[in-house]
């Protein structure tokens, strides 16, 4: 038998952490993994695409239940962990049950922010976050339900066209000037609300919600400036919050997230956090690529490998159908950088590439986002890129058409 | 539906240069004809040039002159009706000659007139207005040649013929780039070398498309060609290769003559001391020539566009006839013509230090031309060649002056000084089938529209003196009207109708020849007398015939002189001492370069025809100055960027081309690119007013020049659908590409934003993509309208941050725009090939939908898995599995099953 490992969380992060681990280092551990939610992990980012219909519900199932046996991984689902004894090295669960381990993962998640609106508790308000959520807006989105997204970030634009392609009459209620102002810069966040316009999306800017209006269930979002939406449906889709108080109880270092080391380490040498319930290095990701790398790293210090992780170059990639975004970077352009415009409103198309001291320090991509990974690398890297100047807004293949050539050939 | 195919091609002769090729041209039914070589003509055997075989190209009436036009009371040239626009030329020469004599009025005519328009316009002037005011473009072009040849051989005949280029085996060339401008002969020449193995000599200053297959190449210094022949002729005397029976038999002047010669180029090495070329070189010439009995002289633009152009040409003259190298197969001066009808202009005598066919002023010629024409008022001396006449019209001597089918406000020299003159005529009358020249704009008071090539009938001369017709194929648009018509009716307005009541071409041809006869008796080399008779249908039915066509020759004569019989008073051929050449320089010294000018490769003088032609605009596609590359270090330019030419006479802006191709100390510039082409390359505006004292024609080769690099705030280019008007100070030059206009330009100041200018040269577009990169100063804006390419502008803050254009063009000229090229407008040039992905489906790895398709048809992503194990899509986020799922399936649809 292997030394217990014992992972909190049944997300994309713990089962990609699963899956390098037993690829990299088979029948070291004895795995379990807790989660409270009643199924197989699945993939929270085809949350949207399951909404739309553009697929079912086995589709987002990360892994098969042969798989994980097949790992010889115990699955325990459904069912909450209450409170870690780290004296005893024991985690409780919410039925009584006591799990013994010998290295702790913690791999919450987060759970979505609800506004503490008047209203906010009728039927009918939603967070869009787990497969639940998707239920519950599917039974109320029948194809002429008029819904209201509160949040015009990436989760709250997927939502809305989710929501859409489901039926409903959906309009996003943002409360900044623009849509996704943390990813966009202002000429491609009007070519996103165009595109959603175009999707008959109905997007409002600056606008401040106020009460969710209704009597039994909700009827309406009433905004600050007294404008009233009707909805059958409110979606809040306005951020994250870590899971944290598992830690937070358990006396862990616990600021916005469970704090952890390069390794991942917490305060306890014995549990470690990844996902979006951690935080390194004073940032809580909200993305599946740092989760991602944070289980790499930490399958490969589990397996008793030297590995650190350094933090991830967020970026952003808003899964619409048909309306590609991308966003890295010092996206909005720091003084003294300087930025690289191409606009081809015909097209749909807008890329803003900044430069800083001869390097590629952020990007923008609207329409054509075919070399948002060849930008991000560059990014990265922090590669001069004076040379590739002339073409660089024109994407690799005019830039490099040798490397990248070469790259598709490898 | 097809165009009305069944019309027959009608044979006539192209339009450009000397060589005077057969062309068949097939009208297509909408104003346009397919044009080839005529196999038939013994000019070309079926062959054409660029130039020629783009003809189809050249034929829109866009910017042609449709109607007469006169200056208005706005100052503004407007509409007119033929009878309004003639009395009024007519009116204005009968009052300019009744207040201030007939020699204050004058004609300015062109080698691109028919045979039949010069001889009416030398007729009005020399028999009925009665002053020899009337010169021809032609006095830039071939004077020289036409004086050597009356010096030598008492009147101005080629001896001999292209078939002695077939069987020559030493071909020099001097002062010719016949590989450009004479395509179709040096071709010919090029087989000879290849069947026959006949050597080529090139001599010029520059190292051209001539001299790259040239067996040797002498970079001679500019002027010193009669240094070189002198030499030469130094080199057969004391090498006894004289043939002293024809010196004796048939020549005069041969003692003098070498005299001079010695005291010009004692040796070999004195030779090539003042020619700055290496002794061996001009040793090997020398020997090359006296060993080679089959010996052809050809020569052209650089020897008679020189202030010592006659003497160059005797030089020349000389060393064949002390070898009676003359009028023999394979052998002999030869002279290649610019013009199209140069020639035939010179047989009409048109002009100004002639009568009238080959006659001079002498008091007999004066009657018998006077008895011929019925003339009241023949001139009875020469009138001013064309840099003293439009000298007269500066000092206000000429006050009425009318300028057909030429365009001297670009050509002459001193350009912008006689552009000026222009104003002050009291009439100024352009007869021209352009509507916007810049003589017309220099202040022309009427305007005549005159009908072009394929429109016109008449005959035209080419260099082996072989009369062709040119025959109309399409019917003339507008109101324009045949020269002969024109000149015609406004003689007939002058009371001279009796005179001038032609009712054909024909009847002027008849005329013309009748008068090449009259009281000849074989004095006078062009004799046509054998066609004086030919009916209106065996004028058109004409076959390219060689003059002189008398009794003795009927069909024609290939050669001439193969008797030793010249045409001088004693029939001799006459030696001709030539004096020390010069050129025309002083000792400026912030003047230290040498302008030399000429033509490139695709382009015919300004342009009117082939700036029409997308194929020949694309060779050299803007105005240039080559420049040698120790010049360009000297001078702080750089191949590709732009440079201010400067003489004392004016300046243009052309753009370098370093090449070792010129000498040091020499820069070349074309003479094409004018203010209707180019903003700032009047080229012509740049050249010295020296003449050559003989000829009169104009030292063009070299004009002492300064160079200093012309700097821009932005560089670029533009193309668009149709003319755009380029605000005042942009440096521009305009060309005709497939499917619309394209532009060089240069901007002074970026005057605001860039995108400033992109709405002042391309419009304004909701859908105009742009390119913004201040930093690195490069600004690019393209309009596409309903998948096609209307307009795009490239800016960057220097000329070598450009890419080409020729992408561009391509997608300017395509039905519609590929989606590839769409996206990759801006780049200005297509992606790698193979790297187009296609829209991007996984986003997480940057895979397209290209690549992902690929892998499904190769058999190797027969599952979304199977794609993700090949191309990594779809094994981050996942959220493009839906998608790679949907694709397995439609290419598992459309695919064939696969067997085994």
């Amino acid at each position: 038998m292997g030394e217990p490992l014992v992972i909190v969380g049944n997300g994309m992060a713990a089962t990609r952490l699963v899956d390098e681990l037993t690829t990299i280092a088979p029948g070291r551990f004895s795995i379990a993994v807790v989660g409270d939610e009643p199924s197989l992990s699945y993939n929270r980012v085809l949350l949207s695409s399951l909404l739309a219909r553009e697929i079912d519900e086995d589709a987002v199932e990360l892994k098969t239940a042969k798989w994980w046996r097949s790992r010889g991984v115990t699955l325990v689902y459904g069912r909450r962990a209450v409170s870690i004894d780290r004296g005893a090295k024991q985690l409780h669960l919410q039925d009584g049950l006591t799990l013994g381990y010998g290295k702790l993962v913690l791999a919450t998640g987060s759970e979505a922010v609800r506004l503490p609106l008047p209203g906010a508790d009728l039927p009918g308000v939603v967070t869009f976050r787990d497969k639940a959520d998707v239920a519950r807006m599917l039974s109320l989105a029948r194809p002429g339900a008029r819904a209201v997204v509160i949040g015009g970030g990436l989760l709250g634009l997927e939502a809305a066209y989710g929501l859409m392609k489901a039926g409903a009459h959906v309009s996003v209620v943002h409360l900044m000037e623009r849509l996704m102002e943390r990813q966009l810069d202002s000429h491609a966040a009007g070519l996103l609300k165009a595109a959603l316009e175009e999707r008959s999306i109905d997007v409002v800017l600056n606008a401040e919600s106020d009460v969710i209006e209704g009597q039994g269930r909700v009827t309406g979002l009433r905004l600050k400036d007294g404008r009233v939406l009707p909805a059958d449906l409110v979606v809040m889709a306005v951020g994250i919050r870590p899971n944290t108080g598992l830690a937070r109880e358990a006396g862990l270092a616990v600021k916005r997230g469970i704090v952890v080391a390069d390794d991942l380490q917490t305060s306890d040498p014995s549990v470690y956090a990844i996902g979006e319930c951690a935080e390194h290095r004073g940032v809580c990701y909200g993305l599946v690529e740092p989760a991602y790398e944070q289980a790499r790293v930490l399958a490969r210090t589990l397996a008793g490998a030297q590995s650190h992780y350094a933090g991830s170059l967020l970026s952003t990639n808003l899964k619409v159908s048909g309306v590609n975004v991308f966003s890295a970077g010092d996206f909005l352009g720091a003084p003294g950088s300087e930025p690289i415009v191409l606009t081809d409103p015909d097209r749909k198309c807008y890329r803003k590439l900044v430069l800083s001291g001869g390097r590629l320090t952020g990007a923008v991509l609207v329409g054509d986002t075919g070399d948002a990974l060849w930008y991000l690398d560059l990014i990265r890297t922090g590669r001069p890129v004076e040379k590739l100047r002339a073409d660089l807004v024109f994407g690799r293949a005019f830039a490099e058409p040798q490397a990248h050539v070469q790259a598709r050939a490898a | 539906m097809n165009a009305p195919s069944s019309a027959p091609a009608i044979r006539t002769t192209c339009p450009y240069c000397g060589v005077g090729c057969g062309v068949l041209a097939k009208p297509d039914g909408f104003g346009g004809a397919q044009v080839q070589g005529d196999p038939e003509h013994p000019a070309n055997f079926g062959r054409l040039c660029s130039k020629g075989s783009a003809l189809g190209e050249t034929l829109s009436l866009n910017g042609r002159l449709l109607s007469p036009m006169m200056r208005g009371g706005s100052d503004m040239l407007e509409p007119a009706s033929w009878g309004a626009a003639l009395d009024s030329v007519a009116r204005g020469f009968q009052e300019t000659i009744a207040k201030h004599g007939p020699d204050s009025v004058a004609f300015y005519v062109s080698g691109q007139l028919l045979t039949e328009d010069y001889y009416v316009a030398n007729k009005l002037m020399k028999g009925f207005i009665g002053s020899a005011n009337i010169d021809t473009n032609s006095r830039l072009c071939m004077a020289s040649s036409v004086a050597g040849h009356r010096r030598a051989f008492g009147s101005d005949t080629v001896p001999g013929c292209y078939e002695d280029l077939d069987d020559a085996d030493l071909l020099v060339l001097t002062g010719s780039n016949a590989a450009w401008c004479h395509p179709v002969l040096y071709q010919r020449m090029l087989k000879n070398k290849r069947e026959r193995g006949a050597r080529i000599v090139v001599i010029d200053p520059r190292a051209t498309s001539t001299s790259d297959e040239a067996d040797l190449m002498i970079q001679i210094a500019p002027g010193m060609d009669a240094v070189l022949f002198s030499g030469l002729l130094v080199h057969l005397a004391e090498h006894g290769q004289l043939d002293t029976a024809f010196i004796h038999g048939h020549t005069s002047g041969f003692a003098d003559a070498l005299a001079r010669a010695r005291h010009l180029a004692p040796s070999v090495e004195a030779v090539a001391e003042r020619c700055q070329v290496a002794p061996a070189c001009v040793e090997t010439f020398y020997a090359w020539f006296s060993a080679t009995e089959k010996a052809v002289t050809l020569y052209s633009q650089g020897v008679n566009q020189s202030a010592q152009g006659t003497d160059k040409v005797n030089a020349i003259i000389n060393c064949h006839l002390a070898t009676g190298r003359i009028g023999k197969a394979g052998m002999g001066p030869f002279s290649l013509t610019g013009q199209p009808n140069a020639m035939g202009g010179r047989e009409v005598g048109g002009l100004a230090n002639q009568l009238a066919a080959h006659m001079d002023f002498s008091p007999e010629n004066v009657d018998r031309v006077r008895r011929f024409w019925n003339a009241p008022h023949v001139a009875e001396r020469a009138g001013l060649k064309a840099v003293d006449l439009f000298e007269a019209v500066a000092e206000r001597r000429i006050k009425a002056l009318w300028v057909m089918a030429t365009n001297p406000a670009v050509s002459l020299p001193r350009a912008d000084a006689v552009r000026t003159v222009l104003r002050q005529l009291d009439l100024l009358v352009v007869s021209d089938i352009v509507a916007n020249t810049d003589t017309i704009t220099a202040g022309a008071h009427v305007v005549l529209p005159a009908s072009g090539w394929g429109e016109k009938d008449g005959t035209v001369t080419n260099s082996e003196r072989r009369i062709s017709r040119q025959r109309a194929f399409l019917p003339p648009p507008g109101d324009a009207k045949p020269d002969w018509w024109i000149i015609s009716q406004v003689a007939t307005r002058m009371g001279f109708g009796s005179a001038f009541s032609y009712a054909s071409a024909a009847e002027i041809f008849a005329e013309h020849c009748a008068l090449s006869a009259f009281e000849a008796n074989g004095t006078r080399g062009f004799d046509a007398s054998g066609l004086s008779a030919l009916s209106g249908l065996a004028y058109e039915e004409l076959v390219p015939t060689q003059w002189p066509v008398d009794k003795a020759s009927p069909t024609g004569r290939k050669r001439v002189f193969d008797d030793g019989r010249f045409h001088t008073v004693d029939q001799r051929a006459r030696f001709v001492a030539v004096e020390n050449p010069a050129l025309s320089i002083s000792n400026e010294r912030y003047l230290p370069l040498l302008l030399n000018t000429g033509r490139v490769r695709d382009h015919w003088h300004t342009m009117t025809r082939t700036g029409k032609s997308p194929r020949l605009g694309a060779h050299i596609d803007e105005p240039q100055v080559s420049v040698h590359p120790d010049d360009a270090r000297s001078f702080g330019v750089a191949d590709g960027e732009l440079a201010r030419v400067l003489t004392l006479h004016g300046s243009a802006v052309l753009r370098v081309s370093v090449t070792p191709a010129q000498r040091r100390g020499e820069i070349f510039a074309p003479i094409h690119w004018n203010g209707a082409t180019a903003s700032d390359a009047r080229v012509g505006a740049l050249v010295q007013p020296a003449c050559d004292p003989i000829s009169g024609q104009p030292e063009l080769k070299a004009t002492q020049a300064t160079l200093a690099p012309a700097l821009y705030a932005a560089y670029g280019f533009l193309l668009a659908r149709g003319a755009v008007a380029i605000p005042d100070g942009v440096w521009w030059a305009r060309s005709t590409v497939e499917g619309g206009v394209g532009y060089r330009i240069a901007a002074p100041a970026i005057g605001g934003h860039w995108s400033g200018i992109a709405k002042r040269l391309i419009g304004e577009s909701v859908c105009r993509a742009q390119l913004l990169d201040d930093g690195q100063g490069c600004y690019r804006a393209a309009i596409v309208q309903d998948g096609r390419l209307m307009s795009c502008l490239f800016l960057a803050t220097t000329p070598h941050a450009l890419p080409s254009w020729e992408w561009l063009k391509q997608q300017l000229a395509a039905p519609a725009l590929s989606d590839a090229a769409r996206r990759a407008l801006l780049a200005g040039r297509a992606a790698d090939a193979g790297a187009d992905h296609g829209p991007i489906v996984c986003a997480c790895f940057g895979v397209g939908r290209a690549q992902i398709c690929k892998v499904i048809a190769s058999g190797r992503g027969c599952s979304a898995e199977d794609v993700g194990a090949e191309l990594k899509a779809g094994t981050n986020c996942g959220s493009c599995l839906p998608e790679v799922r949907r694709l397995v399936a439609e290419t598992a649809k459309s695919a064939p099953p696969v067997t085994a």
